[in-house]
Parts: structure tokens; sequence; C-alpha cells
């Protein structure tokens, strides 16, 4: 049933590709940071033209899958907009974008969370809006998501597999190639998902110590 | 001209409600209320919880809006402006101009956790007036050690007792230099033996001069120590204002009268709670 010496010559095939895996992830997880702070702020402001259509739409994309916002970008753009993506590219763009609805509720979190005092504070110091956020607001609200940021890192490199959809060549697109060239999966498909929880048990361990840390900060008051 | 804005600064009152109203919702929290504050006066505020007082203040800082009225800061209206010859609500602009004359110390302190304490009295110097850093170390720490904290500059406020707190705060909006400053019940979160420190540096303060104060207050005593006038407000409306004289001696309201003599029947039983804890009585 497991032939040791087969897994051991389709093991390079698997390696290979972790790069790209990682690659996807960690791109992704940037667009995803990097859209989910203004997402958070359209969200909560007191314009209603602005939080009322962002708040639909990053509802409608969380409640959709993201296999289908895949098939979107693939399919739907070349078509109707004549923009060609790449799939390694539609790939990330799609994974941040879906992802990025998460992070903004999370970034929101961190936002509501700052007492009232605080913006208080800085209208009496006559800070400019811009400089209560920069300063006085983020510095405070995005500290203690760090935890929560990385565990959806994590998912996010878990939902890679998904790609394989839009044809990327990561971990599960390339088993099933080198499983169908000999028609032996169980060692591919195996391989892949002991791939998966090496890279990530140890990374949810790291940051179930980092959470454990900033509580310990917090009892002691110098993380808020 | 300038002898029009001489004769203005000295006698034309720096702060004017006029005709103020604040509501939330159906509930009137100031009603048609008319003050005007001198340059350098020292007003404290006395009334019971709820009373409207800390409004007054909330309003000039420009943390609540008035429902009605108006408020002139310096001879310039603070919630609106004149545009095309009408008078419209203030910009964010107007109100940034305008607020930069007031100063604010609240009852939780709201220090900026993520800060040193040198930074919390530096930040607004440095990022708001763009002051270069060394000149507003260099007034940081002059005023910190006013307040008796220069040896606590690079500690964070978790680290700080509540007094020491509170006296960051002060610093921090003093370094700013307004022309009137407000201090809304600072004490009253305040363990008791705390509460005195934290009184002497205003003390302190006033006594330098130039400076409008507005203390919210429930320490009586400090109250009659400080100001210049008191007002006593109830039920939204001011019900009596006088010197502190007045106030103490010869209240004429009901009201007023009733108010102080709840206070020192509470301060006389806190004493008696006192003299029996220490077994005296």
């Amino acid at each position: 049933m497991w032939d040791w010496q087969y897994a051991r010559s389709i093991l390079p095939k698997l390696l290979e590709v972790i790069p790209t895996t990682l690659a996807a992830t960690f791109a992704g997880f940037i667009i995803a940071c990097l859209l989910g702070l203004p997402l958070a702020l359209a969200k909560r402001s007191r314009m209603k033209w602005i939080s009322i259509p962002v708040t639909a739409v990053t509802e409608f994309i969380r409640s959709t899958p993201l296999l289908i916002q895949l098939f979107v970008l693939v399919f739907v753009l070349p078509q109707s907009f004549g923009i060609t993506l790449s799939p390694f590219l539609a790939g990330i763009i799609g994974l941040g974008i879906h992802y990025s609805t998460y992070l903004s509720e999370v970034y929101r979190s961190g936002i509501d969370a700052i007492p009232r005092g605080q913006w208080e504070a800085s209208i009496a110091l006559n800070f400019s809006k811009a400089r209560t956020w920069t300063r006085i607001m983020l510095p405070q609200s995005i500290p203690p998501t760090i935890p929560v940021m990385g565990n959806y890192l994590i998912v996010m490199f878990k939902e890679t597999p998904t790609l394989s959809a839009i044809t990327v060549v990561e971990l599960l697109m390339t088993a099933k190639v080198v499983g169908s060239a000999s028609f032996k999966y169980v060692e591919a498909f195996t391989l892949v998902g002991v791939i998966f929880f090496i890279l990530s048990y140890p990374s949810a361990l790291l940051v179930r110590a980092l959470e454990r840390r900033m509580k310990r900060s917090e009892r002691r008051g110098l993380a808020r | 001209m300038s002898q029009i804005i001489q004769r203005m600064d000295e006698n034309e009152p720096i702060v004017r409600y006029r005709n103020i109203t604040k509501s939330f919702g159906d509930h009137i929290v100031l009603k048609e209320l008319d003050l005007d504050i001198l340059p350098g006066e020292k007003i404290a505020l006395i009334g019971p919880s709820g009373s409207g007082k800390t409004t007054i203040a909330r309003l000039l800082m420009t943390l609540e809006e008035p429902t009605s009225g108006t408020i002139e800061v310096g001879g310039e209206m603070l919630w609106h402006m004149q545009r095309k010859g009408n008078w419209v609500a203030a910009n964010e602009k107007h109100l940034h101009r305008v607020r930069s004359k007031i100063g604010m110390v609240f009852q939780h302190f709201n220090l900026f956790p993520h800060m040193t304490i040198l930074r919390n009295v530096t930040e607004a110097l440095v990022h708001v007036l763009k002051m270069p850093k060394s000149e507003a170390n260099q007034r940081a720490l002059e005023i910190l050690e006013r307040v008796g904290l220069k040896e606590h500059t690079q500690h964070y406020p978790a680290q700080l007792s509540g007094g020491q707190k509170q006296r960051v705060a002060i610093a921090r909006a003093l370094v700013m230099q307004p022309q009137i400053m407000l201090f809304d019940e600072v004490t009253s979160a305040l363990d008791p033996e705390l509460v005195g420190e934290v009184l002497d540096v205003i003390k302190g303060i006033a006594s330098e001069g130039d400076m409008a104060m507005i203390l919210i207050t429930h320490e009586m005593d400090f109250a009659r120590d400080v100001a210049d006038r008191i007002l006593f407000t109830d039920g939204g409306l001011i019900v009596e204002q006088g010197t502190p004289k007045d106030i103490f001696e010869n209240p004429e309201s009901p009201r007023l009268q009733s108010f102080l003599s709840r206070f020192l029947k509470g301060q006389s039983e806190l004493q008696a709670d006192t003299r029996i804890a220490a077994g005296t009585e």
C-alpha cells in the first residue's frame, strides 16, 4: 500500500513548490493587511455614503466562496474587461481581497477597543484627524490584534490549495500531477498533508506563544 | 486699531457663552446658558452630578456641539464661521484654530498608554505646534519638573500612581500654553490620599495668574481657595454665582443651601468615621 521508496522519489518535486505556496500566502496576506485597514476605516466612517456601500461589498465578499471569486478574476475579467492576469497573480489578488474583508473586522475590533478618552485627549491637544490616527489610535489598536492576524496567516496558508482550481502550481496541484502519472495517490497526498502540518503547526504554536506574552504584558498594564 | 485690541484684551471676556442649550435626545442638559469668563479669571463650577457643569466645559473643548446658541473665544465664534456673509457651522480647520487657545484635564487622565511620560508631554508640541524635538524636550522637562515628575520621564503611564498620572496630564495640557484651562473633576477618580498632591499643583498654576481656568470640582475647600468666582449649577441652570465668600457664607437660593449642607454633613460624617476608625471616639 505505502511505498517508501516512491514517496522519497516524489518528495523533491513537492518540496520544489513550497516556495510558490509560501509566496502566494505571504503576498496574499500583505494585500489583505494593506487593504483591510482602509476597509475598516471606511466601514467605521460617519459618512454613510462611504460606510454603507463598503460594508455591503465586504459582507458580500466574506459571504461568498473564495473559489467563485477566483473564477471571476480568471474568467470574467479577461472576457468583460480585457484584463488578463496570470493564474498566480489572480490567486494572490483573490486571496488578498477575500481575506482583507476578514482582517478589516480584526482592525475594526482593535480600533473600537480604544477608550473614548483617547479621542477626547487628542481633540483637547488639538491633534489633526490624521495625526490622531497615525500617532494615537493605530499604534494602540494594531499590536493587540497581532495574534489574530497570525491566525489568519495560517488560515490563508491552508487555503492555498484552492488556487489549484485556477491552475496555480502549488502543493496540491503538484501532488495531483505526480499521482496521476503513476496512479499512486496515497503517497503524494499524504506527503502534502504532512508538509502542510509541519509548516502550519509550529506557526500556530508561535502565534499562541505570542498571544500568551501579550496577555501577560496586558495584565501588567503595559500593552494598553 | 492696536489700541482697540489692547482694550479688548484687558476688559473683554475671553469666553462668552450666549444662550447655550444642549440636549441629548429629550434630555436637556443646559438651558439657555449665558456666561462670560474674563482673561485670567478662575471659575469654579460646583453642583450635583448631572447638573450640566461638565457639559459647560465639554462644549468649550469642542467635545460636544451645542444644540443652540453661540460660544465666543477671544472674540471669535467657536462653533460657527462666516462663509460668503452667512454664518455656517464651523469646519475642522476653524475648530482647530480656535481650539488652540483651550486646554483640558480629564477625570480619567486619558494619558497615551503607549508613550513614555516625556513623549506624552512632547507629542503635541512636536506634531501640533511643529516645534523642533530638542526644544520640545526642553520645555517638557521644565514643566515635568514643575509638577514634580522629572525622575519619571522615561516611565510609562501604567507605572505611575493616579496622582502622578494626573500631574502628567496637567503638564501635558499646560505645555501647550492655552489661554483657558479646563479641569473636569480631576480628583474624582483618585484615592483620597492622592488628591492633595494634584490640588497643590493646580493651586500653584492658578497663583501664577494669567491663564483663565474653569474648575469643575467637588472639593469645596479647593474651590474656595482658588476661585475668583463660584458658579452653582443645578438642573441645567446656573442657579447662583458669586465670590467664594458669597457662596459659602451667604448662599441665597434654597437649592444651594441644601447642596452645601449636604456637603458639609457628608464631610463631618467622614471626619466622624475617621475618628471612629482611629479609635478616638
